[in-house]
């Protein structure tokens, strides 16, 4: 980013302020403090922690996360450390990171709508900026049953529940894969939620190796992400930006400025970036941010408010 | 490009009681030395292993857990997957002689380097470390090169008696300017570094840690700020001075930091 740019490209999520419109998205490299800083100094506008529960999960065994031609499928099965070894790293991360300006969000999950309180009670003893609960996970709802994000009233059980062990403005990470994800968006911001994060990743699909018949993911199934969900990761923050009044971190395939841009102009405080770090490395949040800044200069744009929400007349 | 491609076990090579050599029907001829792939046998896991020959696709693997002894047990024409090739190999410096040190079954990827050394006309030495002469891998691969060969073991039964990292002083009384390239248990990496640093000789070394994704993504790897799988696994000796991890602590699969086992 250059610094004699008239163009801004700072954003503000929850009260907090971003340096810049790119987030880390969770799950990817957030799983210790130097590596989330090293992110951050890559030209991160926000770091996104790896999804922790009460208690140490090691995960689906391997292959875990596959590339394939329309970006990853992968069923990691949640995998961390714990909530007490997370908050560790969530304070040191937090000590990197806030002299940088940028600020930490820190992921959680549980298995029951009580121990979703108990990991947001844990995790804001770390003091993160802001607290992202992941009621979507595609990969585990064998073991929960279903997603807590495919209920309006489950999901915002877990958002009453975690709003009462916090005071750190809470994000709730909703699910594409629901009939009706504005019914849960409204339901969660109705329970308190001060943000959306949207989306999580997609289906679960299946790859199989043809050679053996058997699926390439060791749990069989997983969840899409990258280039092949944008459109549909687009389509829902249209859908949730037209109906709540809370911010909302878009993510879902975006790997370019172009592509961030159009999360904006549906109406997106900021964009979330994971796939994407497979292509194009930690750099992709500096370059995303170049290309973002190339747009709105030879368009004539200073802040992203100008752009923010513009392509909602058009539907 | 990245999802595992599966294929049959063409030979198996049985090169000590505890370490096997095995040749896929897969050509990786883009693999340079260094860069590892992830071997994959369905139904069970995958892992990282360093490549030992790419054309056709070769791994030298030690019998150190569930998943290696399984990759064991197969036999030739079964099926494994691999994908790959991933991370930053070595960086072959052709103006200086080059001393390559394995340990266990990181003679694999010696042998690959060697082989590379060979082709550019630079003057190789290979030294072997075992904990005895019948633990001793891969000799003949190195002999067929025509490399120098500096054998060590722990109790004396082969060559030198001593650790692996004796080789170095051993080359350096006959050398006075070389490059020192390693790959094995990181208890003989550390030495190796801590030699390297105070002589100041160049020096570059495979790591090894537990792996997902393997293209930078997962973040299970990390090393202090380094991800193994791309950063590595070949780190200049420079880039692992004052780390915190490098020879006291990894991390498994929960992503939790625990001490480095040892041996």
């Amino acid at each position: 980013m250059s610094t004699h740019s008239s163009v801004d490209l700072s954003t503000t999520l929850c009260g907090v302020r971003l340096p810049n419109l790119t987030v880390l998205a969770s799950g990817v490299l957030g799983l210790s403090h130097e590596i989330m800083a090293r992110v951050a100094r890559s030209g991160a506008g926000a770091v996104t922690t790896k999804s922790c529960s009460v208690k140490p999960r090691p995960g689906y065994h391997n292959p875990t996360i596959l590339q394939w031609k329309g970006g990853l499928i992968n069923a990691v099965g949640l995998s961390n450390p714990g909530v007490e070894v997370m908050v560790e790293e969530v304070r040191a991360a937090k000590e990197c990171l806030a002299p940088l300006g940028v600020p930490l969000i820190a992921s959680i999950f549980a298995d029951t709508i009580y121990d979703f309180g108990t990991a947001a009670r844990f995790i804001s003893e770390a003091e993160p900026d802001l607290v992202e609960v992941n009621i979507s996970c595609p990969n585990v709802d064998a073991e929960y049953l279903q997603m807590f994000a495919a209920d309006p009233y489950v999901a915002a059980q877990v958002t009453h529940r975690v709003k009462l062990n916090t005071d750190i403005p809470v994000l709730v990470k909703l699910s594409p894969n629901v009939t009706d994800v504005v019914e849960i968006a409204q339901a969660v911001v109705e329970a308190g939620a001060d943000g959306i994060t949207a989306i999580n990743s997609l289906g679960p699909g299946i790859i199989l190796d043809i050679e053996t018949c058997r699926p390439v993911l060791a749990h069989g199934t997983g969840g899409v992400s990258g280039p092949a969900m944008r459109p549909i990761a687009v389509r829902c923050v249209r859908d949730i930006c037209r109906a709540v009044d809370v911010p909302v971190l878009a993510l879902g395939g975006v790997t370019s400025g172009r592509d961030a841009i159009e999360m904006i102009l549906v109406g997106a405080a900021a964009v979330g970036i994971g796939s994407a770090v497979a292509y194009r490395g930690m750099a992709v949040f500096r370059q995303v941010c170049d290309e973002v800044e190339a747009y709105m200069e030879s368009h004539g744009y200073t802040n992203l408010e100008q752009l923010r929400g513009k392509a909602l007349e058009f539907f | 490009m990245s999802l595992p491609q599966t294929v049959r076990i063409r030979q198996i090579r049985e090169d000590t009681h505890t370490i096997r050599t095995l040749v896929l029907e897969a050509e990786v001829p883009e693999a340079k030395p260094g860069q590892f792939v992830m071997i994959w046998l369905p139904g069970l896991d995958e892992k990282p292993m360093s490549i030992a020959h790419p054309t056709p696709l070769t791994v030298t693997v030690a019998s150190v857990g569930p998943f290696t002894m399984k990759l064991h047990q197969k036999k030739v024409g079964d099926t494994i997957g691999w994908r790959g090739p991933y991370g930053r190999g070595f960086s072959l410096r052709e103006d200086v002689p080059a001393l390559l040190l394995g340990g266990g079954c990181g003679v694999g990827p010696m042998r690959f380097l060697a082989t590379h050394a060979v082709e550019r006309g630079v003057p190789t030495t290979v030294a072997i470390g075992a904990r005895t002469g019948s633990e001793l891998a891969c000799m003949g691969d190195f002999e067929a090169l025509g490399v120098n060969l500096i054998l060590t073991t722990d109790n004396g039964s082969r060559g030198h008696q001593g650790y692996v990292t004796q080789a170095i002083e051993i080359f350096a009384a006959r050398n006075s300017e070389f490059a020192v390239y390693a790959c094995g248990p990181e208890p003989m990496l550390v030495a190796i570094h801590r030699v390297c640093r105070e002589r100041e000789i160049p020096g570059q070394l495979s790591l090894e840690r537990y792996m997902k994704c393997g293209f930078g993504i997962c973040g299970q790897c990390a090393l202090d700020g380094f991800l193994v799988c791309q950063d590595g696994p070949v780190f200049g000796v420079e880039q692992l001075d004052g780390l915190r991890d490098f020879g006291q602590a990894r991390r498994t699969a929960t992503g939790r930091r625990l001490p480095l086992r040892n041996g």
